[in-house]
Parts: structure tokens; sequence; C-alpha cells
């Protein structure tokens, strides 16, 4: 019998790890990255042209970021690597497997695969505020990424909001690099953190550099402040400045032109569900994603998961997980298998799941920021629907779940298709429904998945 | 008018030329095309349900917000799209 052709989707730290895993069992399987250059999101190479010591780049992760750089070099000549190339559709095949719809760089194109490994990341998740859809405001992975992959910051006086680790760490970056930061603002309370602190501890590597990065942002004589509510953007054009209010109600304004802002991860799971795996309402952050066991198997028989994709659990974890699932796979190909191996992963897997829980207590869900959305607020910003169009869907025509707010507002319909705004919606839906925000389901995922020319599918 | 965003790590190498609008401009190699506009600019595009502009919002290709339009009839997403000498940007559309 001919080998299982296996399609891993994403090459961040699951996707490279997995890779390894498969190549090392001596299958050559097909790595399938949008991006250019493989590595990720969070260990992101700039450009051809563009390359900075990964030092700069990466900071304490450097050597993380090397060793994962390495190994896809390492890794070509035994994998199919398919850089710029985006899944936009996966189908059954008869009798089993899938078709992969895909468009690289010669065009569109159809790849066969029997068996999938999603490891298709997370963006930063998002909410509205007024003046949020002003050019200038931007995700704090956007800010991220164009320092990282530009050596850019997004702004000349940047303000930045986060809910979350990313923000010391991305404001940390920006001050390092020379950036102007004039506001580091953590809409989670002080309080939740320091109650986190003894379990956090568990992990002291990654606990140790939380604090370096508050601490050399509070050093840098960045203004850091927890606890922060009310958020908004003025500017008619642009961004001229945001204010909020501190955790003691006084309000503040700040002269800016750029802010990042964003309020933890979701994850990025249209693949999963296009392959047919089923979801489950993740409580802690507040997310549907699609079911994983401990060892990488999703419903599907013939799909794995790993990493941010299906559970928010950083790059460290997602290398774990990508390492695990691949192992999984080769066990359900009937290879022998290591079972030391998979024990150690297991126990490791184990002891950051417990870290991750006490991460997400320190940074409680912003439920204030979903109490002050305003009817006039734009939550689709790809076609300008308003927090009080999706209210009057519910309330004036029965709109009870998210696919049919969908049919009747069309938030979730543009061209990111609910990437931006689904989260939002599903918090005021309920909200104004008074029920769970689970019970309002989740939007389902549609070929494309992202906005393809038309002209070109053959 | 100045650009919405900075440059920080400046790097040699010769300059590639391209237009936003008709108006001369320069990206280095390497430089996408959100950030070599941008530069230059305070946004990308109109937004076409509506009063306003647009510059981009996620920068890792998920929020589609970044489309803009070429003279030879393209249409890309600047933050996945390498700026290319000669490259005519046209900013006065709805991108997408």
């Amino acid at each position: 019998m001919a080998e299982a052709t296996v399609a891993i989707v994403g090459a961040g730290p699951a996707g490279l790890r997995a890779a390894q895993v498969l190549a090392e069992a001596g299958l050559r399987p097909l790595l399938i990255d949008e991006g250019h250059r493989a590595g990720g999101q969070i260990y992101r190479r700039p450009p051809p042209g563009a390359e900075r010591p990964a030092a700069d780049l990466y900071g304490f992760e450097a050597g993380r970021a090397r060793a994962l750089h390495d190994l896809a070099e390492a890794l070509a000549p035994r994998i199919d690597y398919r850089p710029g190339t985006m899944v936009w559709g996966i189908a059954p095949r008869e009798p089993a497997g899938f078709d992969l719809d895909c468009l690289g760089p010669a065009g569109h194109g159809r790849i066969a695969a029997d068996r999938l490994v999603l490891a298709t990341g997370a963006m930063d998740r998002t909410l509205p505020f007024p003046g949020w859809t002003l050019p200038g405001v931007f995700t704090l992975g956007a800010a991220q990424i164009a320092l990282k992959a530009q050596g850019m910051a997004i702004g000349r006086r940047v303000a930045l909001v986060g809910a979350g680790p990313l923000l010391p760490l991305v404001a940390h970056q920006y001050a390092k690099a020379g950036a102007t930061v004039v506001a580091v603002l953590d809409v989670t309370p002080l309080g939740a953190k320091v109650r986190a602190a003894p379990r956090l501890a568990a992990v002291p590597a990654t606990l140790a550099k939380g604090v370096w990065y508050t601490l050399a942002c509070a050093l840098r004589g960045m203004p850091v402040r927890s606890g922060v509510r009310a958020l908004a953007v003025e500017g008619d054009h642009q961004v001229e400045a945001l204010t909020f209010e501190d955790a003691s109600g006084r309000r503040h304004r700040v002269a800016c032109d750029a802010v990042g802002a964003s309020f933890g991860l979701r994850s990025e799971a249209q693949a999963a569900d296009l392959a047919g795996c089923r979801f489950v309402f993740e409580p802690l952050t507040r997310q549907w994603q699609p079911v994983r066991s401990g060892q990488g198997h999703s419903s599907h028989p013939q799909v794995y998961l790993a990493g941010d994709g299906s559970g928010i659990g950083g790059a460290d974890v997602a290398e774990l997980q990508g390492e695990r699932a691949a192992l999984a796979l080769l066990a359900d190909l009937g290879r022998p298998r290591d079972t030391s191996r998979e024990a150690r992963l297991d126990r490791r897997l184990a002891r950051q799941a417990g870290f991750r829980a006490a991460l997400e207590a320190a940074y409680p869900y912003p439920h204030h920021l979903v109490d002050r959305i305003g009817d006039d607020e734009i939550v689709c910003r790809c076609e300008g629907i308003t927090a009080g169009a999706l209210r009057r869907a519910a309330t004036e025509r029965e709109a009870r779940e998210m696919n049919r707010l969908k049919a009747l507002t069309r938030a979730g319909m543009g061209r990111c298709q609910g990437r931006v705004c689904g989260h939002a919606a599903a918090e005021i839906l309920a909200r104004r429904l008074g029920v769970p925000v689970e019970a309002v389901g989740r939007l389902r995922g549609q070929a494309p998945i992202k906005p393809i020319p038309l002209r070109e599918p053959a | 008018m100045t650009g919405l965003f900075q440059r920080l790590a400046t790097r040699p190498g010769a300059a590639i030329p391209f237009t936003i609008d008709g108006a001369p401009a320069e990206a280095k190699a390497g430089d996408l095309l959100i950030g070599a506009i941008l530069l230059y600019r305070r946004s990308l595009r109109r937004f076409e349900f509506g009063p306003g502009e647009r510059a981009g919002f996620c920068l890792m290709g998920a929020c589609q917000d970044c489309w803009v339009g070429l003279a030879d009839g393209r249409r890309v997403r600047a933050c996945t799209t390498l700026v290319e000498p000669g490259m005519a940007v046209i900013t006065g559309g709805a991108g997408g």
C-alpha cells in the first residue's frame, strides 16, 4: 500500500514540529504555509532584504526562533514545503481523505491528502470601542508585526492597549527599538494578576519574562496602567488621542497618532470547520474551538490538531502539541510507538495546561468593554454594521443564534468572514437575549475561507 | 504630508521606486506594500460602506482591511504583498 499523504496546514511552531516528527519517520509531509517563510506569526521572519538580528526581533525567544528557522531549513529536502499558499477550501474525498483547494504562487491548485494536521494559529481578539475604525488603530499583533517583519512602528506616538501578556512584550519591544510609547494600558485589573501569581510561578521562566517586560516598560518611563476602562479614540479622519478611565474612575487623555489594541487571542479554526471537526465552547477564553484530545486527535479520525488554532496555549505549547499530534498520527498509521517520548510530552503538556489556566485568570475577560458598546458603534469593520443593527435583529427579527444574525444583518458575511466581528457580535447578541454567550452558537465556516480572485479558479 | 508608519530600523540597499496615486515614492527591498504606502500616507483606501478611510488592521492576512488597487488592474492585500519596482498603487478606490 502506498504511504499515506499527510498535509500540515500552517508552518508556525506547531506545524514545523509536526513536520519534523513525520519527516523523521520517513514520511514526506506537505507543509502548506500562507506565509512566505516558515515560522508563523510568532516567529515571523522578515522578507528577504529586511532581515535583522534574531536578538532584535525575538528578544528572550531568539533561541527558540532560531531553532525553528534552522529546523525549517533542515527539513526542506525531506518535506514538500509550499510557501505563499493559502488553503481556502477543504472537502472530503471518496472513499476517504480530503481535497484542499489552494491558491499559491502558481495560481489555484488542488492537493489531495489522506490525513491532515491543522496548525492554523490564532489572531488578535478585538472588541469595538469609539474610534476603533479610524486609520491608525491596529491590533496589538499588528503593531508587533510591523516591527518584527518591517522594522517599522505603527506611528510616531503610539498607545498600546491589551488584556494579556502580549501587551508588556510589545511595549518593551517598541521602546527598545526606539519608538515613542505614550501609554501602556491593560484593561484587566491588577488584583487578578496578584491573585494568579502563585500559580503562575509554577513555570518560573515565563513569569520572570512577564515581570521583566512590565518592569522594563516602567523603567523606561512608560506610563503603564492596569484596570483601564472606557476606551475611546478621538479624531475626525485620523487618530489624535486615546481617552480612558483609570482604575479609580478618573478620565485621562493621551495625545497619540496610532493605537495598537486587542483583547486576548482567538483561534483561527475555519479549516477545522471545513474538514468536519466538531467544536466545543471553551469557557476560559470564551470561544468555540475544535475538540482536541490531549494527544492531538480531533473528532474526525483523519484530522489532527495542534497549536493556538485549536486552543490558546502560546508558542511553547504549540511546539509540544505539534510533536504530540504527529506521534499520534504515526501510531494511527500503525508505526511503532515510542511510548516514553509520548509520556514525556504528555507530562509537559499537562504542566503547561495548569499554567495556562492561571494565565487566563490573571487576564480575565473584559466584560466592561462589551457593556459599553453603544448602538452607533461599528461592530463589523468590513461592511460598517453597527451594534444597534445587531441588537434590533435580536429583538425585532428574532435572531437567536449567530448564523441567523449573520443572515439578517450581514455581520460575518464580509471579507473577513467574521474573524474580526464574530466574537463581539456573539457577546452583543447574548447580552441582548440574556443568555450565556455559548447559547448563541458560532459562525459556520464556509469556503472560500478568505477572499480569492474570482477569475482564477479553473 | 507625513505618513503614519515610522521606519525605526534603517537598512542599506537600493531604493525601489513605485508610485502612490501617480506620486513617486521609494521603498526598500523586503518592504510589504502596507508599510511602503503608510510611510507616505495615513490611510490605504476609502471605506466603501460609509465615510472615512482605512489603513489596515491586523497585518497578518486575516482581517482583509488592507486591500488596495494597482494601476494594472490587480487588487492585492497590502500586508501580504511585497512592493515591486514600478508598482502603481491607487488609494482612492475601495480596495477589494
